[in-house]
């Protein structure tokens, strides 16, 4: 973790993972094994950002999802949907078998998470780059009505080659909107390839640091690291945050991590779902 | 009809505080009454269109009523992944205030033109498409506006075009308005019109009476939802339909028109023409009026075609 003043880039991660996050994660299995498809690697790097913001940070009530007061958490990469179903799921806003009805006809559990379906969920996101841009207009909404609800965005790292991401970006640092906190699942691997073959970052803290973000970089699979870095926000009171959380694509599946292959499997037999569990057994 | 559209804006937001307002870098006059008359409530924002659907569709999530303005080419063409994702898919109460529909902006070409801008908005679920005639009826219009659920499309055309429209006939969004009704028992056209084209239209209908030809003009303000029981009914007992727009015909009135006779009057359909632009882009420069001309959407034009339609019908 470091702060704005003092960047630091942690290298990917080699954080081992506790039995919640493996636990977790054998979730999202079972979400794939039940619809036979879907995003692997774009979800397994999700879990430990998944797991605080809604462990730790956001405020939230699962039997009431609209509660006014709430904390509004907005996953603009919304193909790691997998990851916030299986912790709207823990926590109970729905139960946990509906994780086996995954991307089948007659679920609420599309592939691409969708608001009014799915409780918990505040839009309806897949298509890249309209997270922050609707977290900027709610963010501008709460401070109107007066409400000390906070904004969270999350997006991915191949999204934010979407201009709308940084047309919001402006928008964001101009409204001074300290309520809103970028977060971005910075894996380093979009869905073609690495991400500084496909179209280079770097240097990213820089980059939102000159659109007039207060930034911090942390270890995105380093549970007590995140959980320190996201009770900090705002971090600052005059900016919008983003927190660039370093992770691995795939983590905790040995075989599909830092592989582009992985980010999506459109068709996924009982033999590939016995070596997802057998490589999450072997942690 | 855009200074009465932002008027009413400013107007509303006083009586309804979830009135809000976004612009998109547009001139200084308006981005000095924002600040003075809806402070906090109104932001100019930049050359962004992507991002300012994305914000307005925010805003609306947590309650509020943004109407969002810019040139309507772009805010169509844009960013229309956000129209249709942020808005149409949310169905959320965005209005978007599209400037110079149409053939407006002649002088600065095709980049600017918003000659499709009816068929692509008409294509998106929920979304709700008008196009008003002239200034007073978007007064009335807009007054509506506020309650109306789900995102709409408004086409501003020219301002200080004449009033042809008549607040004893009111306004419904989604109810066609019968301008005017053919009498005697000569040949009877239905003319189906949007936006200024119905100023043409009534023109031309004006004319034709004088040589025997009896138009209805059926002024279908809102172009979705379509008032299929009023086009119907008008339709069941005329000799021709013409559709009238300061558009493409692709996608456009006559294409919704179509749609809806096909459906409701099979094998009983009269003969149709469509009047708008061709499946072009516009070539030449000019004035918004020379270019109507060009695609024969002046009075005189559209005259000839009703009876150029008529006598194919005899025939």
């Amino acid at each position: 973790m470091a702060n704005d003043a003092a960047p630091v880039a942690p290298p990917a991660s080699g954080q081992l993972l506790d039995k919640r996050s493996i636990a977790l994660r054998q979730l999202v299995v079972r979400a794939l094994d039940g619809g036979a498809r879907g995003h692997i690697g774009s979800s397994m790097s999700l879990i430990e950002i998944m797991r605080v913001l809604y462990d730790d940070i956001l405020r939230y009530r699962a039997d009431d999802p609209l509660w006014e007061g709430r904390d509004r958490c907005i996953l603009s990469k919304g193909h790691g949907c997998i990851a916030q179903y299986v912790m709207l799921a823990d926590k109970g806003f729905f139960p946990l078998e509906v994780l086996d009805t995954f991307c089948r006809r007659d679920s609420i559990l599309g592939g691409h998470p969708e608001a009014g379906k799915v409780p918990g969920v505040e839009a309806s996101t897949g298509a890249l780059g309209h997270g922050l841009p609707i977290g900027v207009g709610r963010a501008m909404g709460l401070r109107i009505k007066g409400s000390d609800a906070r904004v969270f965005v999350i997006t991915g790292d191949g999204e934010i080659n979407e201009g709308s991401v940084w047309e919001a970006a402006l928008s964001a640092a101009k409204h001074r909107l300290a309520n809103l906190t970028l977060m971005v699942d910075y894996n380093k691997v979009q869905s073609a390839g690495p991400t500084q073959e496909i179209l280079p970052l770097e240097p990213l803290a820089d980059k939102f640091r000159a659109f007039g973000f207060a930034v911090a970089e942390v270890d995105g699979h380093d549970v007590a690291a995140l959980r320190g870095v996201l009770q900090t926000v705002p971090l600052d009171r005059e900016r919008p945050a983003a927190i660039i959380c370093h992770t691995v694509k795939g983590k905790g599946l040995a075989f599909a991590e830092n592989d582009a292959n992985w980010h999506h499997k459109s068709s996924i037999d009982q033999k590939l779902v016995a070596q997802m569990y057998d490589a999450l057994e072997a942690l | 009809m855009r200074p009465a559209c932002v008027n009413k804006v400013f107007e509303l937001a006083k009586r309804d505080p979830r009135v809000t307002y976004i612009g998109s870098d547009l001139d200084p006059p308006i981005t000095r009454r924002m600040r003075d008359e809806m402070p906090g409530r109104a932001w100019m924002e930049g050359v962004s269109e992507q991002h300012v659907v994305g914000m307005a569709a925010g805003l609306a999530m947590e309650g509020f009523i943004p109407y969002v303005h810019t040139i309507a080419t772009f805010i169509t063409r844009r960013c229309y992944e956000q129209v249709a994702v942020d808005l149409c898919l949310h169905n959320l109460p965005v209005r978007l205030i599209g400037n110079g529909g149409g053939l407006v902006y002649a002088p600065l070409g095709p980049t600017h033109l918003a000659i499709e801008d009816i068929a692509i908005m008409r294509a998106l679920p929920n979304m709700t498409v008008v196009s008003v005639c002239d200034a007073d009826e978007m007064k009335r219009f807009m007054d509506q506006t506020p309650d109306w659920p789900g995102p709409i499309y408004i086409r501003l055309a020219k301002g200080y075009d004449p009033i042809v429209s008549r607040a004893e006939l009111g306004f419904q969004i989604g109810k066609a308005i019968v301008m005017r009704e053919a009498a005697g028992r000569g040949k009877r056209a239905l003319l189906v019109t949007t936006g200024v084209a119905t100023t043409r239209a009534l023109e031309a209908a004006e004319a034709l009476a004088g040589a025997g030809i009896e138009c209805t003009i059926l002024h279908m303000h809102t172009v979705k939802p379509l008032d299929e029981a009023a086009l119907v009914a008008h339709a069941r007992d005329c000799d021709l339909v013409v559709t009238v727009e300061e558009h493409t015909i692709v996608g456009g009135l006559g294409s919704a028109v179509i749609d809806a006779l096909v459906e409701h009057l099979p094998g009983a359909m009269p003969p149709v023409k469509r009047l708008g632009i061709p499946d072009e882009f516009a070539h030449k420069y000019g004035s918004q009026d020379q270019l109507m001309e060009l695609y024969g959407l002046q009075p005189p034009e559209i005259a000839d075609a009703v009876r150029d339609g008529l006598r194919r019908r005899v025939a």
